[in-house]
């Protein structure tokens, strides 16, 4: 599925670098502030008594007033709202229904092993997208062309669960390479990283094709054809340089298709990260872990969104100055 | 009737009282748009694709060999034979009848939940960009908020505020694809709303919501025909991921992403299981996705990415 990343908001084109990223952070703000009460709002949206839905049904009448008075729910909504801020805002999200343990502690264990993933995946949507883009540009129209974007087109429409579970099948069950499930060792890590890099592997592929393609018919890749330059010169030095600004641009938006695509990714290869745990969490109605592992990945997502822009004006001195 | 001055697109703004010349403007659009996705081969083989599954779906009561909900269990995770081409699931059911059924799901799915998404995004897009303001201003950030998740954590999202089942899966998908609608159409109606037909409808004395409706609107829809096929790949995805996450369609109903979801627990024994309903919901994606493709280069070259 298409990572919510590719429509940000326009870049602010003016003003110096300093100026620019300042702009950019300050209008991350009220995008996190938003996304607070959304998270705070949809819990208050499930029908039933919030006390109760956070208690859990289990819970004692006692617990389920303690819970009120604690959350505030006694109070009017918008108080209730500045309660669950400062507590989030203190690193207080409440306690996991099931073992009662702090909602923070779980997802500062679980964060580092989603981050892993999601780098590894990126890794593996580079090395494979960015040559295969670059093959297919330089054979336009080709057989290799048509069979590289082909593949591209498979490999968004590939459901990221089916793929991991042909993964598990074939390199698993039936040959024995890899393990199925584990995140101990680099072996646990292929098959998931596979799985989810594909998808990005694919936009990448054909991004960096279309941004080859345009480099490439530039006035300056001629002049240096007319000079005489290697074609293998050419591409490398003059074309793929330039073709890359917008490549890794998308590299850093696949970024949210990659969180997306943990949740499923996570599902299929029990790998414990966020992802998994807000699936569980959701199965099971443990509504303080739903709320932090959601409230997590929308931060992280904003925050990447923001360093990748900020990483664009760098990159591309024309965002800043045009 | 006044003539007023045409809009520089291929898809024309075409008025009510349909003119003659009108009438002769839009067929041509249209059979220049059907020649040029002719002889776009991923578009036929896209369109092809969708016409076998389409029709799969809707004679699914009739092309089904066996009812999708008879169990037999004598014959559970049988693999593929003569008799059941596809095979057996885990209860004895037919794999073959329940992907067929499966067909007409996912394309209702994917039909209403973009159909959703247009409906509530397209106007906030065309309100948003035609009006600007303290409307757009916060609209815009209402949907940034929304960009802010993930597009699978938002369906999840809406799934724990509405509940599972079919309805709320439609509606989840969907509330997922407002934010891409609003946008596309908000930064058209900010290009076209400079340019001077618009400008000239204006001195001709005609109202914002003719210039809305009659000169904006009708300019946007190459470009939504072209997004929404694309959407709806993506809301079939989505979808099929809620099912397999078993917050999406229930069982026992025949939806590709809860079979699969079962298969899953059956993938060293009966394989067969997995394969088939993965394939169709790839070839159903893929076909949106090429005829996708296809359009975007039939409706407007300067598209082609």
């Amino acid at each position: 599925m298409e990572g919510a990343g590719g429509h940000r908001p326009p870049l602010i084109r003016e003003g110096p670098v300093g100026r620019y990223i300042l702009k950019r952070l300050l209008l991350a703000i009220p995008v996190l502030f938003g996304v607070s009460v959304v998270v705070f709002a949809a819990i208050r949206l499930i029908p039933g008594d919030p006390a109760q839905i956070m208690a859990g049904q289990a819970a004692t009448r006692e617990v389920v007033e303690e819970i009120r008075t604690a959350l505030g729910l006694d109070r009017p909504i918008p108080v209730q709202y500045l309660y669950f801020l400062r507590n989030a805002l203190r690193g207080d999200l409440g306690r996991s229904l099931f073992n009662g343990a702090p909602v923070v502690e779980e997802l500062a264990q679980r964060f580092p092993r989603t981050v892993r993933l999601a780098l590894a995946s990126m890794l593996v949507a580079a090395a494979i997208g960015i040559p295969a883009g670059i093959v297919a540009a330089t054979h336009r129209l080709s057989w290799v062309d048509t069979f590289v974007m082909i593949l591209a087109l498979a490999g968004v429409s590939i459901p990221v669960f089916w793929l991991g579970l042909n993964l598990i099948l074939v390199f698993s069950v039936r040959l024995g390479w890899l393990p199925a499930f584990g995140h101990e060792t680099w072996r646990h890590l292929v098959l998931p990283a596979v799985t989810l890099g594909t998808a990005s592997a694919a936009v990448v592929a054909r991004m960096t094709r279309s941004a080859m393609l345009e480099v490439l018919s530039q006035e300056y890749v001629r002049t240096a054809r007319a000079k005489g330059v290697p074609e293998g010169r050419v591409i490398r030095r003059h074309a793929l340089r330039n073709a890359l600004i917008p490549v890794v641009t998308i590299l850093g938006l696949q970024l949210g298709t990659l969180l997306s695509g943990a949740v499923l990714t996570e599902t299929v290869f029990a790998w414990p990260g966020v992802g998994r745990l807000l699936v569980d969490a959701v199965l099971a109605r443990d509504y303080p872990i739903v709320q932090g592992t959601i409230l997590l990945i929308a931060t992280t997502f904003v925050v990447l969104n923001m360093l990748v822009d900020v990483l664009y004006a760098f990159l591309d001195p024309r965002i800043r100055y045009a | 009737m006044r003539e007023e001055p045409r809009a520089p697109s291929l898809l024309r703004p075409v008025a009510a009282p349909w003119t003659r010349a009108r009438l002769v403007a839009a067929r041509s659009a249209g059979s220049v748009v059907w020649q040029r996705l002719r002889r776009n081969h991923s578009a036929v083989v896209g369109l092809g694709i969708l016409a076998t599954f389409a029709t799969c779906g809707v004679l699914a009561p009739l092309l089904a060999p066996y009812d999708p909900y008879a169990s037999d269990l004598e014959k559970s995770l049988a693999p593929p034979s003569p008799a059941h081409w596809l095979g057996m699931d885990e209860l004895g059911r037919d794999i073959l009848s329940r992907i067929l059924y499966g067909a007409r799901v996912s394309m209702v799915i994917g039909t209403i939940a973009v159909g959703i998404g247009v409906a509530v995004g397209v106007p906030v897009g065309l309100l948003s960009g035609y009006f600007g303001g303290w409307a757009d201003l916060i609209t815009q950030r209402a949907i940034d908020v929304l960009l802010a998740f993930p597009s699978t954590v938002l369906a999840i999202l809406m799934v724990v505020i509405l509940g599972v089942g079919l309805v709320n899966v439609m509606v989840a998908v969907g509330v997922v694809s407002v934010p891409t609608y609003a946008r596309l159409v908000r930064a058209q109606v900010l290009s076209l709303k400079e340019q001077e037909f618009v400008e000239a409808a204006r001195a001709l004395g005609a109202g914002t919501a003719r210039i809305v409706f009659r000169h904006i609107l009708p300019n946007t829809v190459a470009v939504l025909i072209v997004q929404t096929t694309l959407q709806v790949a993506s809301a079939i995805l989505s979808a099929a991921a809620l099912g397999f996450l078993g917050l999406g369609v229930q069982q026992p109903t025949a939806e590709w992403g809860a079979m699969l979801s079962t298969a899953r627990q059956y993938i060293q024994l009966a394989p067969h299981t997995l394969l088939f309903p993965g394939l169709a919901i790839m070839l159903t994606v893929l076909g949106f996705n090429l005829l996708g493709d296809g359009l975007r280069d039939a409706l407007d070259p300067r598209l082609r990415v």
